[in-house]
């Protein structure tokens, strides 16, 4: 009838179009949490599906927002810190920082020397505890139970450091404006130094158990590609555009802050940008940072750790812009003042807000065993998105 | 910034910490002393000392993208950031200068301002008198305002590591501005918010609906007209700790200002 000669292998293909033409179910919404344990808290996912695809993603959010930028203006300065410790709260001290950094600079007063090296200390410290987690649930998520004990375990030691020197385990509430609320207790440094090689053993341990892993491999590579430019266009910032190929980290490049200056670290890059390369990346940072407490320890001068400020705090008029380079990515604060003892207007610019805003964007065409991976290797906290 | 070697350790505090935190010495880094300066004025930097290298190259650069002095309303230097106030129809035209021009690649955050002093409410009648005590008159920030609405946004680059902050000007009855998506994708979720919060509407927003709230949600609650429920329905019981420590001779101004407040109210009990 026709002098068209198919091959076998195209008829095969037509019978399997005609198969699947005749099982389609048509789109499915599959409502992903609020209470899903690869969400980190309360993020719902509407997604449409064809059969195991995503068709697209929606992410729902504000089931935890508590309207920080509001609060903030009816709080006075000192009483901020206590808001701010609880957007990110797993690395709750290096929130803190920025916002310190904000209004000594509106001030014009700056942390003694001691107070800037413990500060730079327990931000790291902060990461590191960060990170190990996500280091040990990022297996989790792919169904490895084994690293999230590992996490957890070699976390406990660094959030110990961190209770040890300010009280508290997740909230410290150590900044004070103009330095810290107390020095650091006696031992502390030489308890950090032996925990830091806890860490680094830790990280080697990671990188066996997990990145050797075929599995790991297999789930992770080549899953949720952000390209470097495509990641800057939505806000990704931190790690996760460092696993982009974009060499940016603002311990090195932004405004000098604390006393990363005088530190020597390396900024990880991995040019795949899949979940994989943002594992590798948190990896190496870990490591990294191990590596810059153990420099501040060593390189921590004496003196006082505050500096003279008048004890009912009145913030100059004037506004400023201060970024810090977080554990989930930028921090930063624009805080606008009127000359009065609390902030007139607050902007709390969290990463992982725009961290997930690529989410409709990168969910697109995925499978949804990978949508779980591909969560969780954006490493997010809710109330760094909600606020 | 001064950051001495921590063998100089000894001798660092005082160059450091200042006798009063207003008046910084000279000793203090440039940038410092400039922001003291800027500060101790009055609210605009009327004379900067000297302008910012990087600043100037922006705002050249920016020039050089079409955004002439009629676009470009006024520039100003907070603290050592750029700020740059743009006009509102050109709103749009500085995310594409911005992206093209000064290879900013990365959008940080938009966000609204309002400008308009809180109404204070019971000061006579009970109510929340713990909130800190802004302005009555509705002063504006670096690079000025028109009107009660502002929408700022910040945007930088990865690859030069500058960044800076545009400001625009939005109605007052009927606030609106170009929306950035086209430019930034990510600028979609930091629209919404702002339309929620603020009600400043974004025109050209695929999708203008609410982000954190309940969709049934009314109101703008960044506003400063929107009382804070928690306040108005019991005060805060948060300042109250201003007495002075042992060692501490002076009186708090806090203290004193309380005093003549409650004398200027009448109160001789």
């Amino acid at each position: 009838m026709t002098d068209i000669q198919l091959d076998p292998g195209a008829l095969r293909h037509l019978a399997d179009a005609q198969m699947n033409v005749e099982l389609d179910t048509g789109d499915m919404i599959l409502n992903l949490g609020p209470q899903h344990p690869a969400t980190h808290g309360t993020l719902r996912l509407v997604v449409r599906l064809d059969g195991e695809r995503v068709l697209a993603a929606d992410p729902v959010i504000g089931y935890m927002h508590r309207g920080y930028e509001k609060l903030t203006e009816f709080r006075t300065y000192p009483q901020v810190t206590t808001l701010i410790n609880r957007i990110d709260w797993l690395s709750s001290f290096a929130n803190e920082v920025p916002f310190m950094d904000a209004a000594e600079k509106l001030m014009g007063v700056e942390a003694p020397p001691r107070a800037q090296w413990i500060r730079t200390t327990l931000t790291e410290l902060s990461r590191i505890a960060t990170f190990l987690l996500f280091l040990g649930e990022m297996g989790l998520q792919v169904g490895a139970l084994t690293p999230a004990f590992y996490g957890f375990r070699d976390r406990e030691h660094v959030l110990n450091l961190i209770e040890a020197a300010t009280g508290g385990r997740f909230h410290p509430n150590f900044n004070r404006i103009g330095g810290l609320k107390d020095d650091v207790p006696w031992g502390w440094i030489a308890e950090t130094r032996a925990t830091m090689k806890i860490v680094l053993d830790a990280c080697d341990q990671f990188e066996d158990l997990v990145l050797g892993n075929e599995i790991f491999g297999a789930r992770t590579k080549g899953i949720g590609i952000i390209p470097g430019d495509v990641g800057t266009s939505y806000g990704v910032s931190g790690s996760n555009i460092r696993a982009s190929g974009v060499d940016w980290d603002l311990r090195r490049d932004g405004k000098p802050y604390l006393v990363y200056p005088e530190l020597d670290f390396k900024v990880w890059t991995h040019t795949d940008g899949d979940s994989y390369a943002r594992y590798w990346v948190r990896l190496q940072e870990t490591r990294e940072s191990a590596r810059m407490v153990l420099q501040c320890l060593e390189g921590m001068p004496s003196g006082p750790i505050m500096a003279k400020v008048p004890r009912i705090i009145k913030v100059p008029e004037g506004e400023v812009w201060v970024e810090t380079e977080n554990p989930l990515g930028q921090m930063a604060y624009y805080v606008i003042s009127k000359g009065a003892t609390g902030p007139f207007r607050v902007k709390i610019r969290s990463a992982s807000f725009s961290n997930v805003s690529i989410l409709p964007w990168l969910l697109q065409g995925v499978y949804v065993p990978d949508v779980i991976t591909i969560l969780a290797s954006l490493y997010f906290i809710l109330g760094d998105i909600d606020r | 910034m001064l950051r001495p070697e921590p063998p100089l350790a000894d001798e660092t505090p005082a160059p450091d910490a200042p006798d009063e935190a207003a008046a910084p010495d000279e000793a203090a880094a440039p940038d410092e002393a400039a922001a003291a300066e800027a500060a101790a004025p009055e609210t605009e930097v009327e004379a900067p000392p000297e302008p910012n290298p990087v600043h100037e190259e922006l705002l050249a650069l920016l020039r050089d993208g079409g955004l002439d002095d009629s676009s470009i309303i006024e520039t100003a230097d907070a603290l050592g950031g750029l700020v740059v106030r743009v006009a509102n129809t050109q709103w749009r035209q500085a995310a594409v200068v911005a992206k093209s021009h000064l290879a900013c690649d990365y959008l940080s955050f938009i966000a609204g301002i309002d400008w308009q002093p809180a109404p204070r409410e019971g000061t006579e009648e009970g109510g929340d008198t713990s909130a800190p005590v802004q302005p009555t008159e509705m002063t504006f920030g670096a690079a000025g305002s028109a009107g009660r609405f502002q929408v700022f946004a910040h945007v930088q680059s990865s690859t030069k590591h500058w960044g800076l902050t545009f400001k625009t000007d939005v109605d007052d009855a009927d606030p609106r501005v170009e929306s950035w998506v086209s430019e930034y994708p990510g600028a979609d979720w930091h629209e919404r918010e702002c339309w929620e919060m603020y009600g400043i509407t974004f025109d050209g927003h695929p999708n203008l609906r609410h982000l954190f709230l309940p969709f049934e949600f009314e109101g703008h609650p960044l506003r400063k007209d929107f009382a804070l429920l928690a306040r108005v329905v019991k005060p805060w019981p948060g300042l109250v700790d201003v007495e002075p420590m042992p060692g501490e001779p002076e009186e708090p101004a806090e203290a004193a200002e309380a005093a003549e407040a409650t004398a200027a109210a009448g109160g001789d009990a």
